[in-house]
């Protein structure tokens, strides 16, 4: 069964003289566990499908259906409640919070968004912190550790909450390129161990050569999906 | 909760200068403001206790209107014996009444036998005087602090005027209750100090002297001051007085007796009042300071972090919580602000009060001002500083938690 299933999404933005047709009539489906990027020029709509995935948009029409929750009707706060119980958040600029240590970063969503217990959390923290390869600078704020690291513990903060769905807009962007094949790299080991689905919304093309499913958009249209090892159609 | 408490500190300490200033200005206010109410509340009680304790009373008893002709010192409208016997027996069975002092006043002549001018007299029972009103034997400037028969107290601007020393011999005329008139030689035997206020400038005989120059065959009373226990508990005991006296009717029906706390008999309850005023005003303006400033900086702190707004928004924080994040930030802030000003404005009143105040006041002069700080003034002023710092940053807190996380995370 399909953990993403969106139907005719369209979605427009009104100017102050026109109406911009982000997207149109945008029709796909994501399986559990997959390894997924949305690719295309500038202004082809791939931050807004992102957006709309992750519940901080809503589409002027069509629906869409994430982990059995049709999510276009929910409310603000519902939405939020979504968002912290089933998805994750990588940003270009990792977005980590200056004043809270790279652990109580990775700790924040465990706190202020599920409410986890004491002991479970630390474990969940520790095994993070390990699996990204920041054990060591847990104490540190975001402005002592370089910029693959920042987002090294953007994937730990993401995938602490065991979503079952991670959105990463333009994840390496601000990552020189050996930074940009480990925080990939990084992210693919994250899915395979823990089974969660990672999309991406890039024009990368390290992360378009490590994506397993490929969505093309041009002009707010879904063009091709391609599958790596398996048939694209046009 | 806890979390959020560290993240607001931390905020907080990320922009040290700001919050510096901040908390340095509610600092100054808060200190402003219990200062200032040390010094006028401080002025005030002694004020009070000045004029309660030298002259006034905490209450008095009256008949029924006696204080509407007080300057004409009605001997008319005196208590007789037996109502006065009525109002004792009230008193003493009062447990609020620490002590009163039946007075029999009246106007007369004073000659030193070359000149002769009008004078106000209180005919007292000296021990039950002085016990009601203890700050009295403190005016007595030259001579003992007593009173026999045959001896007068004088107030100082009459005794310098008519040139009259201690041991004189003066001689009082008064207009008796019929219209004849008699008089009587007195010992002048002792020199008092002006007090502001109503019968700061009276003399003082005894109370069988004053009956014996009024051809009273046992004396009248024309007010009974009473001293309380508890000055704290005067309404309740004017009260409790006005109901036990209320049943003393005349023949019309009236009430007989009526009953008067300081606050209605001096006009230096609207000074008191305008204290008060002016206090509540100055609090007012802490308010505002506290209230602007601290807005103010959520305000800013709101928009210096839209984009960290739209990352915790997006990550699943709900608006409730971003909300009280701010709120808690503001209620740090006047927590900070707040402890700080109670700190330094307690110091400086230690200082006010090392340094020592003295001040004149009417005819007083050189009076030393006891600043004191009561924990209700403490705990009030606090509680106005976090409530409004709370107040003020709700706005910016409400603006944050209905951010868009999508137009945040656009924010540059």
């Amino acid at each position: 069964m399909a953990l993403i299933k969106a139907q005719n999404i369209t979605k427009d933005y009104q100017t102050e003289d026109v109406v911009v047709h982000a997207l149109q009539e945008v029709d796909f489906e994501i399986e559990p566990a997959s390894f997924v990027s949305f690719v295309g020029p500038s202004g082809s709509g791939k931050t807004t499908i992102l957006n709309l995935i992750g519940c901080l948009d809503k589409p002027t029409a069509g629906n869409m259906r994430i982990a059995d929750t049709e999510v276009v009707g929910l409310g603000r706060k519902e939405s939020a409640a979504f968002r912290g119980r089933h998805l994750g958040f990588i940003f270009q600029d990792f977005n980590l919070i200056p004043v809270l240590t790279v652990y109580e970063n990775i700790e924040y969503p465990l706190i202020m968004v599920q409410n986890i217990a004491p002991q479970e959390r630390k474990e969940r923290i520790s095994r993070m912190l390990a699996a990204v390869d920041m054990a060591g600078q847990a104490h540190k704020y975001p402005h002592q550790i370089s910029g693959g690291q920042k987002q090294r513990v953007a994937v730990a903060r993401a995938l602490v909450t065991n979503p079952a769905l991670v959105l990463a807009d333009e994840p390496t962007a601000n990552l020189d390129s050996h930074t940009a094949y480990a925080v990939i790299g990084l992210m693919k080991k994250m899915r395979d161990d823990f089974g969660t689905t990672f999309i991406f919304s890039t024009h990368d093309t390290k992360i378009v050569g490590e994506a397993e499913v490929i969505f093309r958009l041009e002009d707010g249209r879904l063009t091709a999906k391609e599958i790596k090892g398996g048939q694209g159609h046009d | 909760m806890i979390n959020l408490f560290k993240i607001a500190i931390r905020n907080l300490i990320r922009y040290k200068r700001r919050t510096l200033l901040t908390a340095s200005l509610i600092t100054i206010g808060v200190i402003f403001v219990l200062v200032f109410v040390s010094i006028t509340g401080s002025f005030k009680s002694m004020m009070i206790g000045q004029i309660t304790d030298s002259m006034l009373g905490h209450l008095q008893i009256h008949r029924k209107g006696y204080v509407a002709s007080i300057d004409n010192l009605p001997l008319n409208l005196n208590m007789k014996p037996k109502a006065y016997t009525k109002i004792a027996t009230v008193l003493s069975a009062t447990p609020e009444v620490e002590t009163f002092s039946p007075r029999l006043k009246f106007g007369g002549m004073f000659s030193n036998f070359t000149e002769t001018t009008n004078i106000r007299l209180n005919g007292v029972y000296p021990e039950k005087e002085f016990q009601t009103v203890p700050l009295l034997a403190s005016r007595i400037s030259e001579g003992k602090r007593g009173l026999n028969r045959g001896e007068i107290l004088i107030p100082i601007l009459l005794a310098k005027g008519l040139k009259v020393k201690l041991g004189d011999t003066v001689v009082i005329v008064a207009t008796n209750a019929d219209g004849s008139v008699n008089g009587k030689q007195f010992i002048v035997s002792g020199i008092l100090e002006s007090a502001t206020g109503p019968g700061g400038r009276d003399g003082y005989v005894h109370i069988e002297d004053a009956a014996e120059v009024l051809r009273m065959s046992e004396a009248e009373i024309s007010e009974v001051a009473v001293r309380l226990k508890d000055f704290s508990r005067l309404s309740s005991a004017v009260r409790q007085l006005e109901s036990k006296t209320a049943g003393d009717v005349n023949k019309e029906g009236r009430p007989l007796f009526e009953v008067h706390s300081w606050e209605q008999l001096s006009p230096f309850f609207n000074i008191a009042r305008m204290i008060d005023v002016m206090t509540f005003f100055i609090k007012i303006m802490l308010i505002a300071i506290v209230l602007i400033s601290i807005m103010n900086v959520m305000i800013m702190a709101v928009y210096e972090r839209i984009r960290e707004i739209g990352t915790i928004a997006a990550i699943g924080t709900l608006p409730g919580r971003i909300r009280s994040m701010f709120i808690i930030e503001g209620f740090c802030l006047g927590i900070v602000g707040a402890a700080t000003g109670v700190l330094l404005g307690a110091a400086v009143i230690l200082i006010v009060n090392f340094v020592g105040i003295r001040f004149d006041f009417g005819q007083q002069q050189g009076l030393l001002l006891k600043a004191t700080l009561q924990p209700a003034d403490l705990l009030t002023v606090s509680v106005i500083v976090i409530i409004v710092a709370v107040a003020a940053s709700l706005q910016p807190a409400i603006k944050a938690s209905k951010m868009e996380p999508i137009e945040a995370l656009r924010h540059v």
